[in-house]
């Protein structure tokens, strides 16, 4: 495992979507060893735990990574209030990212709400080869949808109300999808029953999947052992920690 | 001339008075990105039992202003794992290392310190005051009688340097620390974390699955500070002070309260490289005040009298 802590600048930020903030972090270290589906963890200034963040894409090139947030609570509250120009204290990059297949490969990528940044690297690697369906609450917390269409991805976006896209959850435009279309892998990372039904569909159809899953977490390097996540290994159950052995893991693994 | 922050424990060198607490450092080599731990004066291991434990269901961690509260219940791998590879993996690695041992009864905690007899761990840390488990642990921590017996039956099973760590959730905790001592602790370290709780009030439903966890970060500080003055100056055994230190100051008034040595424990949380900046801290401060060595400090705090 090879991270760094430390602070970095925020290069840029803006808001967009309902409590959902973009940021840009100069960071050459961090990413020039970060991949797809690692997080960064960031201390939320006056709070005691840092706040795992996925990240959401990584420009080597400028030696900058992206991340998308959400503000769910006052911890991340504090850190949307970290303007461009001042630093983040972060440690990064943490955690196991996603497998990419061999060039040429077909990906889905599942985002669920917040889920969703971090397919976004998914659709860079994959450009064209790749079909993002991305599920949200409501119109205004739609994120990212055109970010994937830059990237070559086919977006489908679904919304509970019906507000804007698809009216429903993400499970059905991807049974659709699969009707047709037979990709080499699907990505997931959204809230805990959307990823149980991905996974049943996956199975289904006999289509390789990872995961991306969440835990309340402390030290975010596999020390303090908090963030257990019950998983299965040949057959059998292990605990084990979302920061050190996930946060992305095989569908079989999971238990949900 | 450089001042000297080495310390001896029970026997034991420590080349400055920091160390990791165990439960936060694993077995040392999650924080080896950032620095090696040869910088540490010592490493206590994540606690270990005779054999391997699955700890507590998630979730095991919330926050706390100030602080965490954290159920894990002392998942670990068990002492055989923990002989063949941590141990062999900690081997050259020019710090002390500390085996934090628990067990569920007395037999299981006898046996497992006994495996530890010929192994290079420097110094046993007998756990007597984990709170998240239901055996064992804290139910010997509790009261001087099974404070005293264990003690008592883990110092006849080994010849290495034995400290044992006592918990805050006691009535009066010098009581405790003097049972131990006259069953022949060579050291005390404290406090544990102490019991607390949290609820979510949407779902009224406490946030750890264990309902109760134990509280640790700098918002119990001010109560470690308390007992550990209270201990070093009820037993004549060396003490080890922990509880809440984010910063070499901290680390500064938990010597001058007694302590001879401090561990780091929740802070890593928030600050992975506080072991660190403790040792420097507090190498500036004996240069800035013109201080040789470590026992300079040691329990120099001057209380009000009369």
């Amino acid at each position: 495992m090879n991270y760094i802590c430390g602070a970095f600048k925020v290069t840029d930020k803006k808001q967009i979507a309902k409590d959902i903030y973009d940021m840009r972090i100069h960071t050459p270290e961090v990413a020039n060893i970060a991949s797809a589906g690692q997080f960064i963890h960031i201390k939320a200034d006056g709070f005691f735990l840092r706040r795992p963040i996925s990240i959401c894409e990584i420009y080597k090139s400028d030696g900058e990574i992206r991340i998308v947030f959400e503000i769910r609570g006052k911890g991340t509250r504090e850190i949307a209030k970290i303007e461009i120009g001042e630093d983040i204290d972060i440690m990064a990059p943490l955690g196991n990212g996603f497998d990419i297949l061999a060039s040429g490969s077909k990906a889905i990528l599942i985002g669920g709400g917040v889920g969703t940044p971090p397919m976004l690297e998914l659709s860079r690697i994959y450009g064209e080869n790749s079909h993002a369906i991305i599920g949200f609450r409501t119109a205004d917390k739609v994120m990212l949808s055109y970010d994937f269409a830059k990237n070559g991805s086919t977006v489908q976006v679904c919304t509970e109300d019906g507000t804007t896209g698809h009216h429903g959850f993400v499970t059905e435009p991807l049974k659709e999808y699969l009707k047709q279309e037979n990709p080499n892998i699907i990505y997931a990372c959204g809230p805990r029953p959307m990823l149980a039904a991905v996974i049943d569909i996956a199975k289904e159809y006999g289509i390789r999947c990872q995961v991306s899953l969440e835990e309340r977490m402390g030290c975010g390097v596999g020390a303090c052992l908090g963030c257990a996540c019950r998983t299965v290994k040949d057959g059998e159950e292990h605990l084990t920690h979302v920061c050190k052995d996930g946060p992305v893991y095989e569908s079989d693994e999971v238990i949900l | 001339m450089k001042p000297n922050l080495g310390v001896d424990i029970a026997g034991v060198h420590f080349k400055n008075p920091v160390i990791p607490a165990s439960g936060v450092y694993g077995f040392g080599k999650e924080y080896e990105s950032l620095y090696p731990i040869s910088r540490l004066g010592g490493i206590s291991c994540k606690g270990t039992t005779l054999y391997p434990r699955e700890g507590n269901p998630p979730p095991r961690i919330a926050e706390t202003p100030s602080g965490v509260l954290n159920s894990i219940g002392l998942q670990n791998p068990g002492i055989d794992y923990f002989i063949e590879h941590e141990l062999s993996y900690l081997k050259d690695k020019d710090t002390a290392i500390i085996a934090n041992i628990a067990g569920s009864t007395v037999e299981e905690t006898v046996e497992a310190v006994r495996r530890l007899e010929n192994t290079i761990v420097d110094m046993i840390e007998l756990n007597i005051s984990c709170p998240n488990v239901k055996e064992g642990g804290v139910a010997f921590g509790v009261s001087c009688d099974g404070a005293a017996g264990i003690t008592r039956a883990v110092r006849r099973a080994t010849t290495k340097p034995l400290m044992v760590k006592l918990s805050p959730n006691v009535t009066d905790i010098t009581s405790i620390a003097k049972s131990v001592e006259a069953e022949g602790a060579d050291a005390i370290s404290l406090i544990n974390t102490l019991l607390g709780m949290r609820i979510d009030i949407n779902t009224r439903r406490p946030i750890l699955r264990n309902n109760v966890g134990g509280l640790s970060g700098p918002a119990v500080f001010p109560i470690a500070l308390r007992m550990v003055w209270q201990v070093a100056n009820a037993v004549k055994i060396p003490v080890v002070g922990m509880g809440g230190i984010a910063t070499w100051d901290d680390a500064v008034e938990m010597m001058m309260a007694g302590a001879s040595a401090v561990q780091v424990g929740a802070i890593l949380f928030s600050n992975p490289l506080a072991p660190i900046e403790i040792i420097d801290g507090i190498e500036k401060y004996m240069i800035d005040n013109d201080i040789k060595t470590i026992d300079k400090i040691v329990g120099t705090v001057k209380p009000w009298r009369g």
